[in-house]
């Protein structure tokens, strides 16, 4: 049982990491309908991004490398980069499709997908490298000392971060003025256009949002399991958690999350073992594919999938 | 001047209703054929052919079978490469289980073989679609290649699932050397294509269309959605599968189920992006040029930038060219290629007369 106990918690923690990805996929969808392919290559630009900044600001500003500055100077530098990255996507990518079928942006992303991750290798190399948040990954005592189940501090830190970006998020799109007037382009973009709400400025927002979500994810992946391009795969497994969760709800992302990330680390411990093992890699999308058959708009999505 | 059917008058339904009912058209395909049957298998060298007409080929058949399903029923799939390692792995397995199979009966059996799959990852698309099939079908990408991988039986107990095809033999003639895998390949590719050309303007390849431009009214007008989703991911994946199937058995030799990866899926997409979505001709375009632009990326960039760059930017560059193509071509030209060829021949018929 203890056991059960250490596998489950170690899998919603997990979950966390696919959650803060599929936030962003929920923010970008939910105001314009776009299925933003691309989120886990920006996930991959962001991390890179920081840990390159970390990198080659102690050389061109002669602080000394580790310290708070350049951290915090790397953050605002990449979080810079990432609000670009959105807008040039919102720009280049998305204004000349709008009005296209959902399929065709859909491809376009699949494109930006490529792109983004070939200019984030271009720009800053293809090697594997670590990053320090400075939070050791080590097991938390007195619940060791208490229970015997094993908790990593790092994996709490990820899960509060989730939350304290999950819940400032929701307190931005609830009480200020920008929150309001990007619902109101997520429920109809006609009648919020025709109310004075400027769309293009919406949507640049949103992409920088996103953008900003991609960088705590791609920090928090980044310094579990090193910035590398498998990051970009990882992130695909944001999608099923996106159709358990609903592509429209963003306690639909969170709840999603923790459902994959905990029952694909059960299966592979207690089922894996009876097929030969390594059934996480697939685990989660048959699992989106069994819910699709029962319920097609995820847990917590809007009834409106138009049905055949 | 050339190219025009000013006085071809169709005397008879058959006449009217043929494939290439342009005179020009009908020989201008037979010469193809000629050209890439005869003389190039002739002329060209052991590398052209290997490394680059084989795969174009049987990428061409891959992208024809997506393009079924994308392109003319308009389901997206992500999954095309698993389909692929079915075919592959199916012929394999029934060349080396039943003795005496002649070879073109275990591509059709693999063939058949990833059909069945196919219908079966298919059946979320009767309810849902868009990118929600997307995902379901990568479903099928991760478990399929899982499986392979995972029981020994489908390899013949090789190691980490790596099989090494048998010869081709038919008819009792060996097919070993590349100018005869060429022939072969070029000669199941023009049958298939041929089929497929022909296919998409009978009634299952309308009902396609129909139901890809709007279900509801193609329902009410008497099409059974299901039934015309299901026969697309079925005909789409036997295509996939007979194009895994000369993957294995005419291009590489010696496949693993790895090889069928995810990016293997992604190409195939962009090969029906590129070349050209609901195209048939779009699908040899796309393939062709998808096969050769990492070869001339290889080749032109040293040649301008010198080796300064290193290794690693060949690589991001074709990331890079790759992703921004889709980008370009689905703002700028998003019927592909494959328009660019119509636009050529709509032009050639007024040539060179301005009206």
């Amino acid at each position: 049982m203890q056991f059960f106990f250490e596998v489950l918690i170690g899998g919603l923690l997990s979950g966390v990491l696919y959650s803060l990805v599929a936030l962003g996929f929920v923010l970008i969808y939910k105001a314009s309908g776009v299925f933003n392919f691309a989120q886990g290559a920006m996930v991959f630009f962001a991390a890179l991004t920081f840990v390159g900044f970390q990198e080659v600001l102690p050389g061109w500003l002669g602080l000394e490398t580790g310290s708070a500055v350049v951290f915090w100077l790397a953050f605002v530098l990449a979080l810079a980069s990432m609000v670009v990255l959105g807008l040039l996507t919102e720009r280049v990518v998305l204004r000349p499709l709008v009005n296209q079928p959902h399929i065709t942006l859909f491809m376009a992303t699949i494109g930006l997908t490529f792109l983004v991750e070939g200019i984030a290798q271009g720009i800053w190399g293809a090697n594997v490298r670590g990053l320090e948040l400075g939070i050791v990954d080590e097991p938390i005592e007195w619940l060791m000392d208490r229970s015997g189940i094993l908790v990593s501090k790092f994996d709490l830190f990820a899960a509060a971060a989730a939350g304290v970006l999950v819940t400032s998020l929701a307190l931005f799109f609830q009480y200020t003025r920008i929150g309001r007037a990007l619902r109101a382009v997520a429920d109809d973009h006609q009648a919020a256009l025709s109310i004075g709400i400027p769309l293009q400025h919406i949507w640049g927002i949103v992409w920088g949002v996103a953008g900003f979500v991609a960088l705590v994810a791609g920090m928090i992946w980044g310094a579990r399991n090193g910035v590398q391009f498998a990051l970009t795969f990882t992130a695909l497994k944001a999608l099923p958690v996106l159709i358990l969760g609903g592509f429209t709800s963003v306690p639909g992302a969170i709840v999603g999350g923790l459902i994959i990330g905990a029952s694909e680390k059960l299966a592979e411990v207690y089922i894996g073992p009876m097929v030969g093992g390594g059934i996480e890699s697939w685990f989660p999308y048959m699992l989106a594919l069994a819910f699709l058959l029962v319920r097609p708009e995820g847990l917590f999505g809007e009834r409106h999938i138009d049905r055949v | 001047m050339l190219y025009r059917e000013a006085g071809q008058f169709k005397t008879s339904y058959s006449a009217d209703q043929q494939i290439f009912p342009i005179l020009q058209d009908r020989y201008g395909y037979w010469v193809i054929l000629a050209i890439f049957g005869v003389l190039v298998p002739m002329l060209a060298s052991e590398y052209w052919l290997k490394a680059i007409l084989i795969p174009v080929l049987i990428f061409s058949l891959a992208a024809i079978g997506l393009n079924i399903l994308t392109g003319y029923a308009g389901q997206l799939s992500l999954g095309s490469a698993a389909f692929m390692a079915v075919g592959a792995f199916g012929a394999y397995n029934f060349m080396l289980r039943i003795d005496g199979l002649p070879f073109l009966v275990a591509l059709i059996l693999g063939g058949l073989a990833a059909a069945a799959v196919g219908v079966l990852f298919g059946l979320p698309s009767l309810r849902i679609k868009g990118f929600y099939l997307a995902v379901a079908t990568l479903a099928a990408q991760f478990f399929i290649v899982w499986v392979l991988v995972k029981f020994p039986w489908f390899s013949n107990n090789a190691s980490s699932g790596v099989i090494t095809a048998q010869d081709v033999v038919i008819l009792g003639y060996h097919f070993d050397g590349p100018q005869a895998k060429y022939v072969l390949t070029l000669g199941v590719v023009a049958a298939l294509a041929l089929a497929a050309k022909n296919l998409v303007r009978t009634a299952t390849g309308r009902a396609w269309m129909a139901v890809r431009d709007m279900d509801v009214a193609a329902e009410v007008i008497g099409i059974r959605p299901m039934r015309a989703k299901l026969v697309a991911f079925a005909v789409s994946s036997f295509y996939c599968g007979v194009a895994g199937a000369l993957y294995a058995y005419t291009y590489l030799g010696t496949v693993e189920p790895e090889g069928f990866n995810l990016d293997l899926s992604f190409k195939i997409l962009f090969m029906i992006i590129i070349g050209g979505v609901g195209s048939i001709m779009g699908s040899f375009l796309g393939a062709a040029f998808i096969v050769l632009l990492p070869i001339l990326l290889d080749n032109v960039v040293p040649a301008i930038f010198g080796n300064a760059l290193g290794a690693g930017f060949a690589s991001n560059l074709q990331l890079i060219v790759f992703g921004g193509l889709i980008i370009f071509f689905l703002i700028v030209e998003p019927h592909g290629l494959a328009r660019l060829w119509q636009i050529g021949k709509e032009k050639l018929r007024l040539w060179p007369f301005p009206h």
